[in-house]
């Protein structure tokens, strides 16, 4: 066979009904194939389009050879009609046997696409809601509500009731922050506040959290009588539902957050928080006493976590519905893995039936500005591609911290930077399907320009 | 690979305990197959004896991926993509990275080509003691003209040894660029509805691996697949579709789940092949450069997390690479692992009797980053890693982990010789300040205590206004 036979030409000749012969190749009575491969030259490579050609003639004959009745059903197998070859020399079967046939379909298969969902899923997280209203017994203007997944974050096996909130930071004293937040916050600094107004006003927070860090020993050590007045100040200041945090020194945060369950009584407050090292009982029963809402916090540890929240709820009678966990930030390059695995591991577990795990969890988002590629101006490492601008750079770390840990289950975040938050929102309520826009044309990213 | 029990795997193996793998015996062997830290091909025997051709044949379909794996490249450079057995990271590990594939398009003029090209190929940054890279170039025809595209990828690969994606739905333009780099066994992007005879043939006629893209439609997606695989083309990477806003969004989500569970729960082997996500469509959203490129990196997270095998992205921007890049090796490093070093003296440089001795924890990332700090600005030091069960400065300092009492232990251990030094004095990390009290008294003058930064970054300065010690 000098020549390759083109389809169109036997296509041509099949439909003339002139079938007798092909160049090299004969077509005979019952169908039969005939090649001369004693001619010099064959070799492997022969068998190889050989063993294409062939199987798109036997098609074609096949077709026509059907529509007259031969029976043709040999002639499917281009290898069977390689070794059908007489002579066949021993390397030539083998190159065609090794050479998987190649044919273009004709047409597309028609495939059905289906998944079930994970039947492991049992357990429904704890609907804890933040904030009273008057009906309530309380001042806020509305409520916040956390929990109720029956899967995990954005998947398909069962909507999520209620979006994730973000608490943005408030400090009652003058703290030192990265750059790109700090611009943000100089007006309001010294006045808690206008702080908590601006991020509800202006940075649309769902909540805010303030941080009485001023009664740290190691700072100004104010007492708890004082610290509390900023907590009436910020009630005043906005009406939605907060969330109280100390300084996070174990001896004197129990004295002062109980204080702040007092004053604030009534208001369901978020009390941030409580944890193994520190006088938890005494923390659980200031929620209890006073109709507050309990953030459980362990370090990246998860039977701490089972540990605390069946001690809350055993030993100081918090009930199920005010129990929230912090199992702990490790932001974005600075251990997140851990963070990750941690949090999506209780979720998981609280899903497949772990009663102590199932609470709604918080995540300390601002962490994401302790790392140095959030706010170092360039790398300590001068081997290092350029590091940019840090004040693009910081808001996007806090971005990727917080979202990250959205798809592992968090339902509250704690956040400072304003373009942070905006994002953080964007992208959750874009995975709940709750933001209309026009999709663009998702094949033109090939044809834009650079 | 669904098998848990080393056993089952145990009866496909020689069962001689030769030894050759390493280890002791063949289930110990076996035990490595189930955690993917051995591969078949290290027990010899099975491999080169006929009589166990069988067994092999076995053991090779048992322990494949759920998820295929498909090579791009060749060489160093070669990228693995899919592979993958679990849907969460804890459930094992996930194991292949999604390559990141950054774009250039044979419009653009020659000069402007080959900076971008030469950004691309030398990005880097250090992180845990490694160099984080891009490993892949996209090209993009935007001109739709054959010639134009080979020329662009002849000039990629003049410039760089990445492996490339090559991509346009015209076949003659595909074509146009295999004749140059088929060799380099590129990706090529993309067979659709419309062109997917065409294509199949050049994936078939160059030995290419190729993307199926059939956007938002799960059950054209798997009727491609299915054909594809019909006719032995089964190097293939699904294109399920990328929305970067509104509704479709979350639909991409929902499929890319979907996607992952139909291959890693279910064993739905037909169309169990890596996703290819194109976080680049940020940029057909907006106008404003850093809006695209945040968006971008928010749909890379999201894909990064859920079941993205490979990723076509576009800002080289530092606030963009820097955040995707730690995202994704944290997502992709192996939780079975602990992040830990040694604990122990470490040298970095020549350090002699006028170094000092840096103190930091055997947490990996603390340590590296300590390292490459001081290294990088050529100090001569010792740094003393101590053992504080892999965690950070700051946590182990309030757990307990890191004590004055630890330290002292920690420097009898290494049997560290003071007296060597011409200025006795290690360097307390700035967030363990408050030991230093209690450690001058334990180490009673044997060596001064001297308190550094608090980031190590700024270790530089501290030599420069504290070393060598004043008295």
């Amino acid at each position: 066979m000098a020549e390759k036979i083109s389809l169109s030409d036997l296509n041509k000749t099949l439909a003339e009904m002139n079938v007798q012969s092909l160049e090299g190749l004969k077509i005979e009575g019952d169908v039969e194939i005939e090649i001369d491969a004693g001619a010099g030259g064959v070799g492997p490579l022969f068998a190889y389009y050989f063993g294409q050609e062939a199987a798109k003639i036997a098609m074609q004959l096949m077709n026509f050879a059907k529509a007259v009745g031969y029976p043709v059903e040999n002639l499917l197998q281009p290898v069977a009609i390689a070794q059908a070859i007489s002579p066949a020399p021993k390397d030539l079967a083998a190159a065609a046997a090794a050479v998987p046939a190649f044919r273009v379909a004709s047409t597309l298969a028609s495939a059905k696409f289906a998944v079930g969902v994970d039947k492991t899923w049992r357990n429904t997280i704890q609907e804890v809601t933040l904030g009273a209203t008057k009906a309530n017994g309380g001042s806020r203007g509305h409520v916040v509500k956390l929990g109720g997944e029956k899967a995990m974050p954005f998947f398909p096996d069962a909507a999520m009731p209620h979006a994730p909130k973000i608490t943005m930071d408030v400090f009652d004293m003058p703290i030192g922050m990265a750059k790109a937040v700090k611009m943000h916050y100089e007006d309001v600094i010294n006045s808690p506040g206008e702080w908590a107004k601006k991020a509800v006003k202006k940075f649309g927070a769902d909540m805010v959290t303030v941080h009485l860090i001023s009664t740290d020993p190691l700072l100004k050590d104010t007492s708890a009588q004082e610290a509390v007045k900023t907590v009436e100040e910020v009630l005043q200041a906005v009406d939605v539902p907060i969330c109280i945090g100390g300084s996070g020194n174990p001896t004197k945060d129990p004295i002062v957050l109980s204080k702040a369950a007092e004053v604030a009584q009534g208001e369901r407050v978020l009390i941030a928080s409580a944890n193994l090292n520190m006088d938890w009982e005494k923390i659980g029963k200031a929620c209890v006493d006073n109709g507050h809402v309990c953030l459980a916090w362990t370090q990246l540890e998860i039977n701490s976590q089972k540990e605390l929240n069946r001690k809350l709820m055993k030993v100081a009678g918090v009930p199920r519905e005010s129990i929230v966990m912090d199992p702990t930030t490790a932001a974005l390059a600075y251990g997140l893995d851990f963070a990750y695995s941690n949090m999506e591991r209780i979720r998981l577990g609280a899903l497949k039936g772990d009663e102590e795990l199932t609470f709604p969890m918080s995540s300390g988002t601002t962490n994401a500005w302790g790392v140095r590629e959030s706010w170092m101006v360039r790398s300590p490492n001068k081997d290092d591609s350029d590091w940019g601008d840090r004040m693009l750079r910081g808001p996007i770390w806090e971005i990727l911290t917080g979202y990250s840990l959205a798809m592992a289950g968090v339902d509250i975040f704690m956040m400072m930077h304003p373009t942070a938050v905006a994002y953080v929102h964007e992208i959750t309520q874009s995975l709940m399907g709750r933001i209309e826009a026009k999709t663009p044309d998702t094949a033109a990213w090939l044809k834009m320009g650079v | 690979m669904k098998e848990t029990s080393p056993l089952n795997l145990y009866k496909q193996l020689p069962q001689t305990n030769c030894k050759k793998c390493g280890e002791e015996t063949c289930m110990a062997y076996a035990a490595g197959l189930i955690s993917r830290t051995r591969k078949v091909e290290e027990c010899t025997p099975l491999v080169d004896e006929k009589k166990y051709a069988k067994k092999l044949e076995t053991l090779r379909s048992i322990v494949a991926p759920e998820l295929k794996m498909v090579y791009i490249g060749v060489g160093e450079k070669q990228v693995k993509v899919g592979g993958e057995d679990v849907m969460f990271r804890h459930q094992m590990t996930f194991f292949n990275k999604p390559p990141f594939a950054y774009d250039v398009a044979d419009n653009m003029d020659e000069a402007k080509l080959v900076e971008r090209v030469k950004k691309i190929s030398t990005w880097r940054k250090f992180y845990i003691g490694k160099w984080q890279n891009v490993e892949m170039i996209a090209v993009r025809s935007v001109s739709d003209d054959p010639a134009k595209f080979a020329a662009c990828v002849k000039t990629v690969m003049a410039n760089s040894d990445f492996p490339l994606i090559l991509c346009s739905f015209n076949p003659a333009v595909l074509k146009a660029g295999l004749e140059v780099a088929a060799k380099a066994k590129p990706l090529i992007y993309a067979a659709n509805k419309d062109n997917w005879k065409e294509v199949a043939q050049l994936a078939f006629d160059y030995k290419v691996p190729v993307t199926l893209s059939v956007p938002f439609d799960l059950d054209g997606l798997k009727s491609m697949a299915v054909t594809f695989a019909g006719m032995g083309l089964t190097d293939l990477i699904l294109d399920p579709g990328t929305a970067p806003n509104g509704k479709l969004l979350q639909q991409t989500l929902l499929n890319f789940i979907n996607l992952r569970r139909a291959a890693v729960e279910e064993a739905q082997r037909d169309i169990a092949y890596p996703v290819m996500v194109l976080p680049i469509n940020a940029w057909l959203t907006t106008e404003d450069p850093v809006r695209a490129s945040y968006w971008e990196s928010v749909l890379t997270a999201a894909f990064v997390i859920r079941g993205g095998a490979i990723m076509i992205k576009h800002s080289l921007e530092a606030h963009s690479m820097m955040p995707d890049m730690h995202l994704r090796f944290n997502i992709y490093t192996d939780p079975r692992t602990p992040v830990q070093v040694k604990p122990g003296i470490y040298k970095v440089g020549k350090p002699g009797p006028e170094s000092p001795v840096f103190l930091t924890t055997n947490f990996a990332l603390t340590y590296y980053t300590v390292e490459s700090d001081i290294a990088s600005n050529g100090i001569d030091a010792y740094i003393i890693a101590i053992n504080t069960d892999g965690i950070g400065v700051q946590a182990s300092v309030a757990g307990g982990q890191l004590s004055p009492t630890k330290i002292l232990d920690s420097f009898n251990e290494a049997a560290f010789k003071w007296e060597d030094q011409k200025y006795p004095a290690m360097v307390l990390p700035g967030m363990a300040a408050k030991f230093s009290g209690e450690l001058e008294d334990l180490f009673a003058g044997k060596t001064k205590i001297m308190v550094g930064p608090e980031d190590s970054g700024r270790i530089i300065g501290w030599m420069k206004d504290f070393w060598p010690p004043k008295n």
